[in-house]
């Protein structure tokens, strides 16, 4: 007979007992009647006997083992049948619950999709991310950079614990079948896909043969581009698209969502296709790796063995390889600084799940209160202690659980919507859902959460002085518990005081960032990438001609003043930072100070609006050929020459072998965003002619180019005709990623204004789930004073002393609460300085303006309840004793 | 009516598995049994009876079944199950172990007397 038979025909078997027990009293008794008792007295003897039928019973049921869940059955159906004799009460502690929970969990299934979850690929556990790392730049964030292609190629040979996949990030224009556009080129080893053990769509990978120079041209699209352009047409496969005014053979199809890094290109191409300089120089890194530990290895073998390749590598190339080395690493979503601001959030969020519990503790506190006359009497009539804690235990999970099914069904329903109110890109944001984990942490939060809010009524189950708890009323009870629920105000009270500290900190901070002055006048301006022909790329002369074509028609564009190239965009994403000296001497790597480069045409200044502040800016006369120039910002005029005046002083910036001459001064331009720049580690700018980049680096430098414009007219409004009028003579000249200087600087505050928003939406409910508890404390604990305030009122007390004697009682608590939480918000403040750019602790202003807020919020919330006491009616309050 | 000790612990189970060794026996029987062949020396306690019974049967050294007794009334029989059989001879052999050298030990203290 096993458990669950046993669990199952409760019943039959308790038929059977009864009946067992039957048999024997009746067998006892005759036998004795058989003695010669009388029946009365013999079936007497046979109970004594037995000693009592329905204890016995008792015992031989605990021996059946499934007592525990008989008793969570009874208690189960108890707590429901509870719950819902008071409907209301159900309803305000589900409701509060569910949102507290509901909150929670919506951050948790970002946090998991993002964070937690493994990465798409096969096995994710034993991919490795392997990057170099160059000892002398020790920039903070910047130690690893990706591999140079030949030091991947020598890696991949040599290791024996790793197989390498590599790709490069370009960008190319597509032009053929359909209108040119720009795409984003993955040029990628003919094993990438196999490495990360993804297979294709449709179609095959590269072949190892395709992964050679000269190879035959093969192309993989993406999914969504594939899609987009071909309508998803298995036929395109073997047909002929044109990628950077070359043919290429489409061979295969990604899977759709599949990313590398991260990145997900509209193109793939084999890597050693590419037969640029830079391929073939060590110098430069811009291939990434990940590697797949082969069956057996460990991830301190490969160290091991990355660490040799790198060692032999740098004594055979000194001049590129000297003091680089290769580190292997698990391979780990590329998420940045997303990681923080989502903890922060959970925390945040999980300070309003706390609230929420504190309420319903203090509505259940309230409820045990009244019924101890009826725990005190089951405790009379044999009920355990134990039995009693847990019969409120379960009452509390129930709450929990049903508040956490409806906390599921809240985040269901707001986690999409969650996810495209983040600004910008969410990183894997395709890959937050509900998932078992969710569910897991769900169950988890909530039943927590019932323990949490359970304990404190549970605890106060009777254990001594029964009868006098049996003989008093309920009105002498409360007194007891008026601790306890001053306790739970000054909880809410203090975790309200964070959030709101926490939101006005953040507000303050966006206040004063949004004064800021970034250096440049934002209005009427329009920033845009753009590809020149593909077939000009191959010859100097031809992208420096193309290039001041495109200036010139945009120029013609009605609508637009003045029109610059730029490569590197204030406030958008994307610097070149370069190491730069002021003697002749070429100084150790790692003590040249680093400035932001930027490559910009004449026009520059008048457009983007930067004050000249001495000498002159770029003009048409530097040419290549001319003296090589560069224009300077006060922060770098102060940082590379002091006091010096530095118009005419030479710097050395790695262009060629030449100086450049510092020809002007300009002011500073918040090129990181308003809020990071004042805490950026590189700040100094300099600008340069584009018209001077050595020809070895402009077809390069040509693929990063965007131009801007100035307007005298809504900058959005001259996209479509400036492009048309930018296409080129063979219609494949593309404008792509087109923005206002306008969004880039309400961009760059996004964050801080997206913190702010959800901060501002917590504290806002922290507010008013504390003034909801307050005010039932407060209510409740008056009207268990009422046959109190009836014997004040009938000696003479007044309705001003019982208001003010009610009141004075809440503001102890909340001043208590505010004492605590003041000293947790400088706590959070610290944590909030160091996760938020621009944000500086030490500022008073928070709490001057939102203590007052919640204070005078919770005297609210009291004042109903003391007006309530002040109106007693003391001949009624005192014949209700 | 001399003085009855009560059973030394754990040996109630014993005692029921060799009682229904013997065959097919209902509770009222085995409680009477157990008087009888004690000779009234040690008290079992109705009381502990079936819920002992009942452990055994959950433990699978019991099996119960109902049937008709002489009289024609009907009861639950209960009879050894081969893992019962097994846990008798194993827990007979150990009492046997520990009254002998309990009584070894008593034994001993007025021979060394000697």
């Amino acid at each position: 007979m096993s458990w669950w038979y046993r669990l199952w025909h409760r019943s039959k078997l308790e038929e059977q007992l009864e009946r067992e027990m039957r048999f024997h009293l009746e067998e006892h008794a005759s036998d004795l009647i058989a003695r010669g008792y009388e029946p009365e007295e013999a079936r007497r003897k046979a109970r004594l006997a037995l000693g009592g039928p329905e204890q016995v019973k008792e015992e031989c049921r605990d021996a059946r083992g499934t007592r525990w869940v008989e008793d969570l059955w009874q208690d189960l159906r108890y707590a429901v049948r509870t719950l819902r004799q008071k409907p209301g009460f159900a309803a305000g502690a589900l409701a509060t619950l569910a949102l507290g929970i509901g909150a929670t969990t919506i951050m948790f299934t970002v946090i998991n999709g993002v964070l937690l979850r493994p990465l798409p690929y096969a096995d994710p556990g034993r991919l490795v991310a392997v990057s170099g790392r160059a000892d002398a730049l020790s920039v903070a964030g910047f130690e690893l950079q990706r591999l140079a292609y030949y030091d991947f190629l020598d890696c991949q040979r040599e290791s024996r614990s790793l197989e390498l996949g590599g790709w490069v990030f370009t960008t190319g224009t597509l032009s053929e079948p359909g209108e040119a556009e720009h795409v984003v080129e993955f040029q990628a080893s003919s094993n990438l896909f196999s490495v990360l053990g993804v297979p294709l769509f449709r179609g095959r990978a590269f072949l190892p043969e395709e992964d050679r120079a000269g190879g035959a041209p093969v192309v993989i699209l993406d999914y969504d581009l594939w899609q987009r352009r071909f309508g998803g047409n298995d036929a395109v496969l073997g047909t002929a698209v044109v990628l950077n005014e070359k043919r290429y053979t489409v061979v295969g199809i990604m899977p759709a969502d599949f990313k590398v890094d991260g990145d997900e290109p509209d193109v793939y191409t084999p890597i050693a296709q590419n037969t640029l300089g830079y391929m073939q120089n060590r110098g430069i890194h811009p291939v990434g790796v990940i590697a797949r530990l082969r069956p057996s290895a460990t991830l301190g073998q490969a160290r091991a063995e990355m660490a040799t390749i790198g060692f032999r590598l740098a004594q055979q190339y000194p001049d590129t390889n000297k003091n680089r080395n290769f580190v292997a690493d698990v391979l780990r979503p590329p998420v940045g600084e997303v990681r923080s601001t989502l903890w922060l959030l959970l925390g945040a969020v999980t300070l309003v799940l706390l609230i929420a519990c504190v309420n319903v503790a203090s509505l259940l506190l309230a409820r045990a209160v009244s019924r101890e006359r009826e725990l005190a009497m089951r405790v009379a009539l044999g009920a355990g202690r134990g039995r009693l804690v847990r019969q409120c235990l379960t009452e509390s999970a129930v709450l929990g659980l049903g508040g956490g099914v409806l906390g599921v069904l809240l985040a269901a329903l707001g986690i999409r919507p969650f996810v495209a109110l983040w600004p910008g890109v969410l990183p894997r944001a395709e890959e937050v859902g509900l998932d078992w984990r969710v569910l897991l942490f769900a169950i988890g939060v909530s039943l927590l959460s019932g323990f949490l809010f359970g304990l404190a009524p549970a605890l106060r189950a009777p254990s001594r002085n029964l009868e006098q708890t049996l003989r008093a009323g309920a009105r002498s009870l409360a007194g007891g518990s008026r601790r306890l629920h001053g306790e739970f105000v000054i909880c809410e009270i203090a975790l309200a005081v964070v959030l709101l500290v926490a939101a006005g900190m953040l507000g303050r901070t966006l206040l004063r960032q949004s004064a800021l002055d970034p250096g440049v006048d934002i209005h009427n301006v329009l920033v845009t990438r753009m590809g020149i022909s593909p077939g000009a790329l191959s010859h100097p002369e031809q992208i420096r001609a193309a290039w001041q074509e495109v200036l010139e028609r945009a120029r013609r564009v009605p609508g637009v003043q003045a029109v610059t190239m730029v490569d590197t965009v204030p406030m958008r994403n994307g610097t070149n930072q370069i190491g730069y000296w002021t003697t002749p001497v070429e100084p150790q790597e790692s003590k040249k100070p680093a400035v932001l480069a930027a490559s910009v045409s004449p026009e520059y200044l008048k457009v983007m609006g930067i004050r000249l502040l001495s000498g002159r800016f770029i003009d048409e006369h530097d040419r290549m050929g001319n003296q090589s120039v560069a224009v300077i910002d006060d922060v770098m005029a102060q940082q590379a020459f002091g006091g010096q005046a530095p118009l005419g002083k030479q710097l050395w910036i790695g262009m060629g072998s030449d100086p450049v001459t510092v020809v002007g001064v300009v002011s500073h331009v918040r090129q990181w965003g308003l809020a990071a720049d004042d805490q950026a580690q590189v700040r100094a700018q300099l600008y340069y002619p584009f018209t001077q980049v050595p020809n070895g680096m402009l077809r390069r430098w040509s693929e990063l180019m965007s131009i801007a414009v100035r307007t005298g007219v809504e900058p959005r409004s001259v996209v479509a005709s400036l492009r048309r009028e930018l296409r080129g003579a063979a219609n494949d000249q593309v404008l792509y990623e087109s923005r206002t200087m306008e969004e880039l600087a309400s961009d760059s505050l996004a964050r801080q204004r997206f913190l702010m928003l959800l901060f501002g939406v917590f504290a806002g409910l922290a507010l008013l789930l504390a003034c909801i508890g307050i005010y039932g404390v407060m209510a409740y604990l008056t009207s268990q004073r009422v046959p109190e305030i009836g014997v004040r009122m009938a000696l003479g007390a007044g309705a001003r002393d019982v208001m003010w004697l009610v009141l004075r009682g809440s503001l102890g608590m909340i001043s208590v609460g505010v004492a605590v939480g003041v000293v947790a918000a400088l706590a959070a403040e610290r944590v909030l300085a160091r996760l938020v750019e621009g944000m500086q602790p030490g500022g008073v202003s928070a709490f001057a303006v939102m203590i007052p807020v919640l204070v005078t919020a919770a005297l609210i919330a009291s004042f109903v309840p003391a007006r309530r006491a002040s109106r007693v009616d003391p001949v009624k309050a005192l014949r209700q004793e | 009516m001399t003085a009855k000790s009560d059973l030394p612990q754990g040996t109630l189970d014993l005692l029921i598995l060799k009682v229904v060794a013997l065959g097919p026996v209902h509770g009222y029987a085995i409680a009477q049994r157990l008087q009888q062949v004690s000779r009234d020396v040690v008290q079992v306690p109705q009381g502990s009876l079936y819920p002992a019974l009942h452990r055994l049967e959950n433990r699978g050294l019991l099996a119960a079944d109902w049937n008709e007794t002489e009289t024609g009334r009907e009861a639950k029989f209960y009879s050894l199950t081969r893992k019962g059989r097994a846990q008798l001879e194993t827990e007979a052999a150990s009492w046997a172990r520990l009254t002998q050298a309990v009584g070894l030990i008593l034994g001993m203290s007025e021979g060394g007397a000697k």
